[in-house]
């Protein structure tokens, strides 16, 4: 499944073809320019960091990504290829997952049954999709499977989620993310609501999904979360793209600097 | 074909075991705490961590079984202060007389899982049955009949359904107002107000004595609780009912197709209230348009008082089935010990109250239990 950059996930930017590529992205709200000519890109195995203070254009950028807004100018280019994102299905089946900051879990099904939400694995084929019958000891199989990869630790997988602790959710929103991303995991700050050693966990469970290939772009506000991870931090500051470098210890005054345009 | 059958079953059955594995009790959720209790309780000081995990777990525990625990002690405490309640002819009365509200319960469950309301189900079940006796007086066969029984109460539930969802309504509450309404007007009208008696006899037969003293329409509330329980526990569709009852929202961006399956259940409930049709028809040899008033309260009184919660979501259908019987059993019980009728309105208002506060607390006391995982987890 992972080709050669999951075997050397740590050299970003000589990794070949970037697998997700956004050219010239513009979009307006009205009379407001939320974006205006950005452009990014991202390979298997890097973590990209976008920074920006608050009405940086971060979110409208993600949520043109992952088909909830429409880009008013710009492509989005996934493996080479120009692909035409209108709804947050098409970016699923363009192989884009994203975790908002809300998570979108089901409070009221199990970890293995927010997995394969509106996905399920179901026989016979014939029938149509609503009327087929779940095999539901697979899909809890193969989410646990999934967890024990992650090293995403459960007391029980087959409570509901409403039972279960920020960290651990945050976790299980991050972990389905990656069932069915096949070729980039967005991530909306998804250490904002958790305590230091939940964010501990879930920063390690990303570095993990990078590990294993995916290409993960990360919005957060937390600078020390972007030096430990970021292979590369793009800074965004009203809707354009103002900076983009490699972050460490060194620069990170600098990186302040951008975001706030001082 | 046989191949496949086989399989089909042999799923459901896997499925039907792994749901029983699989719905916890709360002692579940404190792992180490539910393997000894009591050896916890006695051990621990009070105020300890592990005797406020413990308080939680039994607490929720008996929220969680509530229902059908007041209904074993109700049937026995009844069974001692009554000597007629026990009896053969008894249990058959108030099996008969709960047929129609548990079947259209299942219904209304559906919809209420799904956070809506269906208020139409009494007029719409009043609707059929006057339909299915202009039926039988125009000569038609007793399963064009129940056909068009039937056929009427799924097409008012889409009506419903259709409004809802593609008539961009704010809350199900005010079309299926406006249908209880007109479903009424439509079956007074088409009766002239008055009941139409006369029913093919396969149909009344589901008034009367079937099997083992029980009448037919015992079991076609069994049939129709199978058919349930295996669409919305093995089924795509029932989890889709789930995820969009949990967080419609979320159930969108993860492309279920909420839209349907909304209107799926308007359509299910409606069904239901169809069959209810049939069930009364029979019983009483005849259509009505005074049928089934006060219906869609006492259905979603059953699926409160059973346990489910309002909020959607949670619930299945053992939650209308007992919540169903539970109002059987206390109307026929206050019948029995010579209570004043309009106090049964009065018990039933306040057995909803109870119910609903059971809902609250159970939800209050599950935040509880996720903040003690926090702390022991991170």
């Amino acid at each position: 499944m992972n080709d050669k950059s999951a075997s050397a996930p740590a050299h970003a930017g000589d990794l070949g073809t970037p697998v997700l590529s956004v050219q010239g992205a513009t979009k307006r709200f009205g009379s407001v320019l939320a974006l205006s000519g950005i452009d990014i890109s991202v390979r298997r195995g890097e973590i990209l960091c976008l920074l920006g203070d608050n009405g940086a254009g971060k979110s409208t950028l993600i949520k043109c990504i992952s088909g909830v807004h429409r880009l008013d100018a710009g492509s989005i280019v996934i493996d080479g290829q120009i692909t035409a994102i209108r709804s947050p299905a098409e970016a699923r089946t363009a192989g884009i997952e994203t975790v908002y900051q809300d998570l979108a879990l089901f409070d009221n099904l199990t970890p293995a049954q927010n997995f394969f939400a509106g996905r399920e694995i179901a026989a016979p084929p014939w029938l149509p999709r609503g009327l087929r019958f779940l095999r539901q000891r697979r899909m809890d199989a193969e989410t646990k499977s999934l967890l024990a990869n992650l090293k995403v630790a459960l007391p029980r997988t087959d409570a509901v989620v409403a039972m279960m602790s920020g960290g651990q959710r945050q976790a299980i929103a991050v972990a389905r993310s990656t069932v069915f991303a096949r070729k980039v995991v967005i991530l909306d700050e998804p250490t904002a609501a958790l305590g230091l050693r939940e964010s501990r966990q879930v920063l390690d469970l990303v570095a993990r999904l990078r590990d294993h290939g995916n290409a993960v772009i990360l919005i957060t506000h937390n600078m020390e979360h972007v030096i430990e991870l970021a292979d590369r931090a793009i800074v965004l500051r009203q809707g354009r793209k103002v900076g983009e470098l490699v972050p460490t210890a060194d620069n990170k005054q600098q990186l302040v600097a951008m975001i706030v345009g001082a | 074909m046989f191949f496949i059958d086989k399989r089909k079953s042999k799923i459901q059955k896997r499925t039907f075991r792994s749901e029983c594995r699989s719905l916890p009790t709360a002692g579940d959720y404190l792992p180490g705490l539910a393997n000894k209790p009591e050896e916890n309780i006695i051990g621990s000081v009070a105020g300890s961590p592990e005797a406020r995990a413990n308080t939680l777990a039994i607490g929720l525990s008996i929220l969680n079984f509530g229902p059908a625990l007041i209904l074993v002690l109700l049937i026995a405490a009844l069974s001692i202060s009554s000597p007629y309640f026990l009896t053969a002819r008894n249990i058959s009365n108030i099996l008969a007389q709960t047929a129609v509200i548990s079947v259209v319960a299942m219904g209304q469950q559906l919809v209420i899982l799904t956070r809506g309301i269906d208020l139409s189900v009494g007029s719409n079940l009043a609707l059929a049955s006057v339909l299915g006796a202009l039926a039988f007086h125009a000569g038609a066969p007793a399963a064009l009949v129940i056909a068009v029984m039937i056929a009427s109460g799924a097409v008012v539930g889409a009506i419903n359904g259709a409004f809802y969802v593609f008539g961009r309504l704010p809350h199900p509450f005010i079309i299926t107002l406006a249908t209880l309404s007109i479903a009424k007007g439509v079956a007074l009208q088409l009766a002239d107000g008055r009941a139409i008696p006369g029913m093919p006899p396969a149909i009344s037969a589901l008034g009367t004595d079937a099997l083992g003293g029980l009448p037919g329409s015992v079991f076609l509330v069994l049939a129709v609780a199978t058919v349930f329980f295996v669409v919305t526990q093995t089924m795509v569709w029932g989890r889709w009912i789930y995820a969009v009852g949990g967080r419609p929202d979320a159930a969108l961006r993860m492309g279920i197709p909420v839209s349907w399956v909304l209107v799926s259940t308007y359509v299910v409930s409606g069904t239901c209230a169809g069959i209810g049709a049939v069930i009364l028809a029979g019983r009483t040899d005849a259509g009505s348009p005074l049928f089934g008033n006060l219906l869609e309260l006492d259905t979603i009184a059953a699926v409160i008082i059973g346990g489910a919660s309002f909020l959607g979501g949670r619930g299945h259908l053992g939650n209308a089935l007992i919540g169903a019987l539970m109002i059987g059993v206390i109307r026929n019980s206050l019948n029995l010990l010579n209570v004043n009728i309009f106090f049964q309105l009065i018990v039933i208002g306040v057995v909803i109250v109870i119910a609903v506060e059971g809902d609250v607390l159970r939800n209050y006391l599950e935040g509880r239990v996720r903040v003690m995982q926090a702390g022991k987890h991170s």
